[in-house]
């Protein structure tokens, strides 16, 4: 069994967020990094459950980005992966990341790619779909559980007020969502190995960019919270209904 | 040039979120003078031609009952064969389950450029500017589609359904679906509670409630609401609810019109989920929990006293 798991770097959930240059790039000042978490939580996580399992499993890493990801990448080596892959290309729409994603797999022949549900910062949730199109292998989206069963991937997903349980025989790409598997924190030993783990870097392949983002913008601010006192919920359940209108 | 529309459907019935893309995709169709028109895949038990109240004028429908199951393989050949068919430049989705699926596959597919999770028309002045949620709700980006044909999927209660009257002449379009390789052997619904993604009002508690056994009260409250239930992360992580409550960050985006946090401190992870609330009301003992710098209306109070005391006012209200 080989695994690809799809990771990408983002700002830490704390980060403020801010723009510069007219709000067309954001501002990294003082911005930590992290794995996304749906690639690190779920995607990762589960991989290295399923070598543990067996553990002729092969997990290989790949991420799209500048030689600043490297950081990111060697923190989740440290959680666990043989090894990891590191297209070297900056910026690039879901597309184009897609397309090196593809690439990378189509020579790595792998039976099951794993992506999160989405990245935290740009929310596109895209590449794991537009990775299995480009294969021409099937997708199943917004896992909440993942089991292998032989050659067949028993993936429950997430539909409207429910789930529901699909069966695929392999190879698929499945993007991961809390439930597939639980966090981790890694250990010393993990993070000493990772240091010798190979990260290879290879150059991307020749893609479209078709899309582009042209500025940024913040929400408008709220206008403040009005209070209510607590022995009055009748004013709240006047205002809700009269002034907000939502009830 | 055209407009197409995926008009998605479960148990029968057209979702709610494609009534949302539809008044969307029809709004889009005006806006650059070309017509709109649905494309319904598999088949449902309402009135497909009814469908023409949220301004399409043609509904497209391959009638066949593969498309009732979700491969997203076998949606993406059968959309990229309509849009060849049917000439259209823009194909627009829900951001729901169906539409994250399947938008991905289709903008790969046909090259053509995916704004993902859209929460405005696009701006057409020069060029396709798409405004779509960001950093999980914390930020807008601007998005400029350059190719061909432009892929939009539209964030869940960012557009209120618009039925503008009439209806749609229905077109049988001749797909022959590919060979679906997802079996679904298990479906799992929660039964008679309000999808949290589709819901008006969202009743939200945290770790305030102390544990699984005092929902009992935000129950009561979402029940005369009609609402549906939400919780924090750690309320999830613990258990004491089922994850497909969590709102936040790392759980589910969303953005009704009431969301009520009870005994959730809002924390920026927490917050970033469900910022994009038209209106937000908290309750919480803490005159200092950061809710209250981004809520609307707010009650420093025990939540075991004021929610009851709030569902019954609200129960008054409904006669
Ligand atoms: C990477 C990362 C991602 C995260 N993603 C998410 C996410 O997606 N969603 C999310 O929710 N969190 C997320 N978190 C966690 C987040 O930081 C907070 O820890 C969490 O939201 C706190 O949950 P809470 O408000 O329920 O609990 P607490 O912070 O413990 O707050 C409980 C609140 O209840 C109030 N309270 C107590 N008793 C009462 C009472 N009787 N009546 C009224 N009020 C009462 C308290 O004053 C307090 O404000 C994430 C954290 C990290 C690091």
């Amino acid at each position: 069994m080989k695994i690809l798991v799809c990771v990408s770097k983002t700002p830490d959930t704390t980060s403020k967020i801010a723009f510069k240059d007219g709000n067309t790039k954001f501002d990294e000042a003082g911005v930590q990094w992290i794995i996304n978490p749906y690639d690190e939580w779920y995607s990762l996580v589960r991989a290295i459950e399923l070598k543990e399992k067996d553990a002729a499993t092969v997990i290989h890493l790949v991420t799209v980005g500048g030689a600043d990801t490297e950081p990111v990448i060697r923190k989740a080596l440290a959680l666990g992966g043989d090894e990891a892959i590191r297209v070297n290309a900056e910026g690039g729409d879901s597309f184009f990341i897609a397309s090196q994603i593809a690439e990378i797999a189509k020579q790595g022949g792998y039976d099951l790619i794993l992506a999160g549900k989405e990245t935290i910062d740009f929310n596109g949730a895209s590449i794991g779909g537009m990775v299995a199109e480009l294969l021409d292998v099937p997708y199943v989206a917004l896992a909440t559980k993942f089991e292998l069963n032989g050659t067949t991937a028993v993936v429950t997903r997430e539909i409207e007020g429910g789930e529901e349980v699909a069966e695929v025989a392999l190879p698929v790409v499945v993007s991961c969502q809390k439930g597939v598997a639980e966090q981790r924190i890694p250990n010393m030993r993990g993070i000493m190995a990772a240091r010798t783990k190979p990260l290879k870097v290879v150059e991307p392949v020749g893609a479209d960019n078709l899309t582009q983002v042209v500025s940024y913008e913040l929400p408008p601010a709220k206008a403040g919270v009005k209070l209510v006192a607590a022995d009055n919920v009748d004013e709240l359940v006047r205002l809700l209904h009269e002034e907000a209108k939502v009830i | 040039m055209s407009v197409l529309i995926l008009i998605d459907h479960a148990d029968g019935h057209v979702k709610k979120a494609s009534l949302e893309a539809l008044t969307y995709g029809a709004a889009v169709a005006k806006q650059l003078g070309v017509p709109a028109a649905g494309l319904l895949l598999g088949t449902v038990t309402e009135d497909v031609a009814a469908l023409g109240q949220y301004g399409i004028s043609t509904v497209y429908q391959v009638a066949n009952e593969t498309f009732n199951t979700l491969d997203a393989q076998v949606y993406a050949k059968a959309i990229t064969a309509a849009v060849g068919t049917t000439g259209a430049t823009v194909v627009i989705f829900s951001h729901n389950q169906t539409g994250k699926a399947v938008a991905p596959r289709v903008s790969a597919a046909l090259k053509a450029g995916l704004v993902a999770g859209a929460v405005a028309l696009p701006d057409t002045a020069s060029g396709f500017v798409v405004k779509k949620a960001v950093f999980s709700g914390k930020a807008f980006a601007n998005v400029s589609v350059t190719s061909a044909i432009k892929v939009i999927s539209v964030n869940p209660n960012s557009f209120k359904v618009e039925a503008v009257g009439g209806t749609a002449e229905v077109k049988a379009l001749d797909v022959t679906p590919v060979a679906a390789r997802v079996k679904v052997t298990a479906v799992n619904k929660v039964s008679g509670e309000v999808p949290l993604t589709e819901a008006d009002i969202v009743v939200s508690a945290g770790r305030g409630l102390k544990g699984p056994e005092n929902w009992g009260i935000v129950e009561d409250l979402a029940h005369v609401l009609h609402a549906a239930l939400a919780c924090s992360r750690p309320v999830a992580d613990s258990h004491w609810r089922p994850h497909h409550e969590h709102v936040g960050q790392t759980g589910f985006q969303v953005a009704p019109n009431l969301y009520i946090a009870i005994g959730i401190s809002g924390a920026i992870q927490h917050l970033a989920g469900v910022n994009r609330s038209k209106v937000m009301v908290v309750i919480n003992k803490d005159p200092e929990a950061p809710f209250f710098k981004a809520a609307d209306y707010g009650i420093v109070g025990d939540a075991f006293e004021v929610v009851p005391k709030l569902t019954a006012a609200i129960k008054q209200l409904k006669g």
